[in-house]
């Protein structure tokens, strides 16, 4: 009886009782292997609680679902571009002229910030059809048409100037417009995504 | 945050913030060294239950807020886009929805550990005031975040709660009209009445958390109350909130929320009603209404008075006593350990609450005792309403009469002297000289 009091004092009063922490060179006591695991517990189980707290906020299944699109491209005429929505961005579907073909092929080994040819650019076959990611590759503006002296495209936002091919010319931009993933279903179908 | 601070800042960053912005004084004084008694038993440890529940609640809420869009025509769809499409929604939603009974569940206990302990009684009946605001403020944030989810049961319930005001047409005519037309922006429950409940719902678990705050810096003027009732004479009757009350808090907190979770994953939806996976549709009321479970005990009183004016204001009554308790009840012994009469009357009061709620859950004509039968077979005898007026008339005599009266006839048994006594002298085997002494500061 007067053993199991002592065992409460030491526990209620562990200075007293001198389990409190080891010294070092002393073996862990009991004490400090319940404040190890009761913090891993509690590390372990925020991590666990907070996970679901913060994916939350990644897109979600319906979200997903709705990632890619088909696109008739023979609706373009020559020389025009369409812009589709695709996963909230705009998409640029462009009916190049041979002139802008040419000229896109002679600069594949032009000094390019980001090396690309042409050909890599398009799909085989379809060399009029070029389908790029309308977001400047700086800071996500929509660059227009028409701008800037390599007949491509011009960001308005910072001035970043895109050839014929969507390849990065001059200014501020690191990269080529992005080339989404896509592929033609049909002679004038694509899907995108 | 009363009496003298013991905090010694033990770094150059501490010293220099403590001389700036207390603040770490104030949370050691409230949180590490506040002198607690030492007596305190389980039914103490829902105020920290209570608080983690309001921080469950307003982290879950923020979060369905980013997902759910309170509109009459797309809210039933954003929480069914919440449980199936969105990263977790279905568990976020669930914590958020058996979150709110578990909050009613504790809030409950709480509430009933005040009353049988007397807790309410100088010098604390602020502390109890803010208690019961903080308990009205819970009640109108449930009912809104039950109507946002547009279910039929979420429409019957708001059209039911908002027709209460209607019952001041009786007061004045046209009084009560005016009041529901402005409560719900047009001529029925709408679009509009479902936008102004949203952002109240948002709105008041802030407040809730204001309150608390409140509640919680009156709490530590006065103290803690604890199971004897008599209060805290020396350094010998108190240890340090740290460890002796975060541990016993902390492990409560952990049982209360391993139910939490049970609930969470194995019966999300035991609590619910199937009704409320119907879309809301004002044309038709489900066949049988009832309010969360948590409404039900004042959703019998208001059943069981014929009238609707007094039904209405037997039914508020009912939570406007509990303001007046630190008046009615005038013994000068707290604790009702001590109270061999008012024990029993305060049991009884427990169980006509919880026969309120179970009258609030049936049918008011469904019948409790049979004493015969209506000619095609149906059963006759003693109703739900019956029962419920009986167990209403009791609630409210307990307020009115018992406490009053037994403040003044009733013999107390032996209060001890302090909160050491009964430990030192009454039972248990005798302790080591020092063990009553004061207990050793955490290292």
């Amino acid at each position: 009886m007067s053993d199991s009091i002592g065992l409460e004092q030491a526990n209620a009063q562990p200075a007293l009782g001198g389990g409190h922490g080891a010294a070092p060179g002393e073996e862990p006591s009991r004490r400090d292997f319940i404040h190890i695991a009761a913090i891993a517990a509690t590390v372990g189980g925020a991590g666990a609680l907070a996970w679901p707290l913060i994916d939350q906020m990644n897109p979600s299944a319906d979200t997903l679902a709705l990632a890619s699109i088909e696109y008739d491209v023979s609706k373009v005429a020559e020389g025009q571009q369409a812009v589709v929505k695709w996963r909230g961005k705009p998409v640029f579907v462009r009916h190049r002229t041979p002139k802008e073909i040419a000229a896109a092929r002679r600069d594949d080994h032009a000094d390019l910030r980001d090396p690309a040819t042409d050909a890599s650019r398009v799909k085989p076959g379809h060399e009029a059809t070029l389908v790029l990611v309308g977001v400047c590759t700086h800071l996500g503006c929509v660059p227009n048409f028409g701008g800037g002296e390599y007949g491509g495209w011009l960001c308005p936002c910072h001035g970043s100037v895109y050839d014929t091919s969507g390849r990065i010319r001059q200014g501020p931009a690191p990269k080529n417009l992005e080339v989404p993933e896509y592929a033609f279903t049909g002679p004038t179908k694509v899907r995108i995504g | 945050m009363s009496g003298h601070s013991t905090y010694e800042p033990k770094t150059g960053f501490e010293r220099w913030l403590d001389a700036r912005l207390p603040i770490v004084r104030i949370a050691y004084d409230s949180a590490i060294d506040f002198p607690t008694p030492k007596n305190l038993n389980y039914w103490w440890t829902f105020g920290g239950i209570l608080a983690v529940c309001l921080m469950t609640q307003i982290v879950t809420g923020v979060i369905l807020a980013m997902h759910y869009v309170p509109n009459g025509d797309m809210a039933f769809n954003s929480v069914e886009h919440i449980m199936r499409d969105v990263n977790y929604g279905w568990m976020i939603r669930y914590i958020h929805a058996n979150g709110a009974s578990m909050f009613f569940l504790a809030v409950y206990i709480h509430i009933a550990r005040g009353l049988y302990f007397g807790s309410y009684k100088a010098p604390r009946e602020v502390l109890w005031l803010l208690g019961c605001v903080i308990y009205l403020l819970m009640m109108a944030t449930g009912f809104m975040g039950y109507v946002l989810p547009w279910g039929q049961m979420s429409f019957a319930g708001a059209v039911v709660i908002t027709n209460l005001f209607s019952a001041f047409d009786q007061v004045i005519p046209g009084l009560g009209t005016a009041i529901t037309t402005w409560l719900w922006g047009g001529f029925a429950v709408g679009n509009a009445t479902l936008n102004r409940f949203f952002a109240l719902h948002y709105l008041l678990p802030f407040m809730i958390a204001g309150v608390v705050g409140l509640h919680i810096w009156a709490l530590h003027v006065t103290g803690n109350n604890n199971p004897t009732g008599v209060p805290v004479k020396s350094k010998a009757d108190t240890v340090p909130f740290h460890p002796y009350y975060t541990v016993k808090d902390g492990f409560a907190i952990v049982v209360f929320f391993i139910l939490f979770a049970w609930f969470v994953f194995f019966a999300p939806e035991a609590l619910g009603h199937t009704d409320n996976q119907i879309p809301a549709n004002p044309l038709v009321t489900p066949a049988h209404i009832v309010p969360e479970w948590y409404f039900l005990p004042f959703y019998a009183m208001l059943r069981a008075v014929p009238q609707k004016l007094f039904g209405v204001l037997t039914m508020f009554g009912a939570i406007g006593l509990l303001f007046a308790v630190p008046w009615l009840d005038r013994s000068p012994v707290r604790s009702m350990r001590y109270r061999p009469t008012a024990r029993w009357f305060f049991v009884l009061l427990v169980l006509a609450t919880l026969g309120l709620g179970w009258c609030g859950g049936m049918e008011p004509d469904d019948v409790v005792i049979r004493t015969g039968q209506t000619a095609n077979g149906d059963p006759t005898g003693f109703t739900v309403t019956w029962l419920a007026r009986i167990l209403t008339t009791y609630y409210y005599a307990y307020f009115l009469l018992v406490l009053p009266l037994l403040s003044r006839n009733e013999k107390p048994s032996k209060v001890p002297d302090s909160i050491s006594t009964p430990v030192l002298s009454g039972g248990g085997a005798a302790l080591p000289a020092g063990a009553a002494a004061e207990p050793q500061k955490k290292g």
